[in-house]
């Protein structure tokens, strides 16, 4: 599933995560010009055509999310029904949908509910679980194996199967306000992953505290909350900012799942997931109904991938 | 090894507690009334309604509601839903199905998978390399609904190659295709996995050694190289085992195969919180079960890692 595994395919990141935080230490540096990481990183990123196509096109979709007038004049909630599942024409460049609405008005303006539930998830996600992580990780001890613990307990629900439990319990029904219904979609999505950010955060400042610099500060008598915020999260952020990237792409997935579960987005938010879901049931009359959203669902998802793939690889000296 | 496996079984069962407890409140809390339309048109006599909650403990505080399900669970007992079906032989009706779909996805993914990236990994850059990449970003971005779906329609309804629907036994051949589908994305992830593995250990020592000592490429590759290589795909496939095991929701929805995903959707529709909550426990603990394998055949795999 797309979904749920990608958002938990951390896996991957977390191995590594010890390697980027040493990565800094086996920079090659070129004769006479020193840089640090994230410059000689970016360096890196703006020579590769997989970092460029995916950048430009993440910007188009967030210029369609916070300007969807730009692209269209028509009202992605007008509908007809005289012209209900009418297929492409020049009037209307992907069809109409069952109730006679532009399928194009509706796929621009859905961009922004997609993009706002994938953006919020992972902030949220990437907020809790680096927090609970990097204090994991630098206490140690019982305070680790308590939030260890916690952690386990919700990975160990099946991701799909909690959501549904979970909006399902909390859904309030009928309810129209969009803020709630966004609201309730990213927070079930944020507590079934954020173990997953967690993990990452955890092992990169384990190793990050065994560093000499890390020693020393605290030798000189910094306290812990100064150790954290100046030495460990400046040199921890690298392998969650990949993984955040990857997990963007992967919650907007989620999403389309959810709503196509009939249990995530609803009318009145126009989102595509929504519009999948909407499509479900004449896919075989029109298939046009299905494969525009999805397209753009899954450009989108392909354009983060990407991009967690390049940053990845630039950040990662071993892949260098 | 004997007081690791210990120490990690000790682990698990807080974990499992946690996890469990947490699905039967929240099931439990499903909104609405759960006895609303079980008696027809009219609405349930007090009686029925008393001995309903009495017989689910639905009086009692959660805590020991919770208690003794569990106590009930561990003697093998998955206790009746409100249609007096027993939920252990639903268990025992889809559950085959579900193995069925998880097998033949593990073994489309663990094939395709292993020889295209033993493939690309061995060539290093090149056209083919690149066609795998690029097919393989494409996999993790399509959702699973929409490969389900433009395969269902295009090789279903249109070419009329398979049947659209799987029928009740769900019979091997006609898994094929939602196999493909439910093992798609970890295809991908096999592939990339098995490349990036090949392509470090192409340098390593003993493979160097290999080749000087003469012997063919063939037996280089699939003794030496593949042996080394297939250590974090095998620990993947494992952990992948443990998330099929948990049945796909959408691919059962789309294939209409009734496994456990489709018994678990349809109750939490149905509100039958005995039946979910018991599909719940089953699953946590088959996942569970399964990481746990996996860490161990870790150091049974590379024994360089020794659990002391």
């Amino acid at each position: 599933m797309t979904d749920p595994t990608a958002a938990a395919s951390g896996a991957a990141v977390a191995e590594s995560a010890a390697d980027f935080v040493t990565a800094a230490e086996q920079v090659e540096t070129k004769p006479g010009k020193p840089r640090s990481l994230a410059s000689d990183a970016w360096h890196d990123l703006r020579r590769r055509p997989l970092f460029l196509i995916s950048s430009a096109l993440i910007l188009l979709i967030l210029v369609m999310a916070a300007f969807p007038g730009l692209f269209t004049s028509v009202d992605p909630t007008h509908a007809e029904l005289s012209r209900s599942r009418e297929g492409p024409s020049s009037q209307a460049w992907f069809g109409y949908d069952n109730q006679g609405a532009d399928i194009y008005a509706r796929v621009i303006y859905g961009a922004r509910a997609s993009v706002v539930v994938g953006v919020l998830a992972t902030l949220l996600t990437v907020l809790l679980g680096g927090t609970l992580g990097i204090v994991a990780g630098y206490a140690g001890g019982w305070v680790d194996g308590l939030l260890s613990r916690i952690a386990d307990i919700f990975f160990g629900l099946p991701f799909v199967l909690g959501a549904i439990v979970i909006l399902t319990t909390f859904r309030a029904s009928g309810s129209t306000n969009v803020v709630k219904i966004v609201a309730l979609v990213v927070l079930s999505m944020s507590v079934l992953s954020w173990p997953v950010a967690m993990r990452i955060m955890r092992s990169a400042a384990i190793s990050a505290k065994q560093q000499d610099y890390v020693r020393a500060a605290r030798a000189l008598g910094a306290s812990a909350r100064r150790v954290i915020v100046r030495h460990l999260l400046p040199n921890t952020l690298a392998p969650v900012l990949v993984y955040a990237t990857i997990a963007l792409g992967a919650f907007i997935g989620v999403e389309a799942t959810l709503s196509f579960l009939g249990i995530g987005l609803r009318p009145p938010v126009v989102s595509w997931g929504v519009m999948i879901a909407d499509s479900r049931d004449y896919i075989r009359i029109a298939p046009h109904l299905l494969l525009f959203p999805a397209g753009f669902l899954t450009a989108t998802v392909l354009a983060f991938v990407m991009l967690g793939d390049a940053v990845r690889e630039a950040l990662d000296p071993k892949l260098r | 090894m004997g007081r690791y496996v210990l120490r990690r079984l000790l682990q698990l069962v807080p974990v499992f507690i946690g996890t469990t407890f947490l699905m039967y409140w929240l099931v439990w809390s499903l909104p609405g009334d759960p006895f609303a339309g079980k008696c027809g048109e009219r609405p349930c006599p007090d009686s029925y309604i008393t001995a309903m909650r009495d017989k689910f403990n639905l009086d009692d505080p959660l805590l020991v509601q919770y208690g003794k399900y569990m106590v009930g669970l561990l003697q093998g007992d998955f206790g009746v839903n409100y249609k007096d079906q027993s939920v252990g032989t639903l268990i025992g009706n889809a559950y085959p199905n579900t193995i069925k779909l998880a097998l033949m996805a593990l073994a489309i993914e663990a094939v395709i998978g292993l020889v295209a990236g033993v493939l690309t990994g061995l060539r290093g850059r090149s056209y083919l390399d690149n066609l795998v990449l690029v097919s393989t970003l494409f996999l993790i971005s399509i959702p699973v609904f929409v490969t389900g779906f433009v395969l269902q329609i295009a090789l279903g309804f249109q070419l009329g190659w398979i049947k659209p629907v799987v029928s009740s036994g769900a019979p091997w051949e006609q898994l094929i295709v939602p196999g493909f589908v439910l093992g798609s994305l970890s295809m991908a992830y096999v592939t990339r996995l098995t490349r990036t593995s090949i392509a470090e250990n192409k340098r390593a020592d003993y493979v160097r050694t290999a080749v000087a000592k003469g012997q063919p490429q063939r037996r280089v590759v699939a003794v030496h190289m593949l042996r080394n290589s297939a250590i974090p795909v095998i620990t993947f496939l494992g952990t992948d085992v443990g998330a099929l095991m948990g049945g796909a929701i959408v691919t059962e929805g789309i294939f209409d195969i009734k496994g456990i995903g489709n018994l678990v959707y349809r109750a939490i529709g149905a509100q039958e919180a005995v039946t979910v909550t018991g599909i719940v426990t089953l699953l946590v603990l088959v996942y569970l079960l399964a990481n746990l394998i996996v860490d161990l055949l870790y150091a049974v795999l590379d024994p360089r890692i020794r659990y002391d």
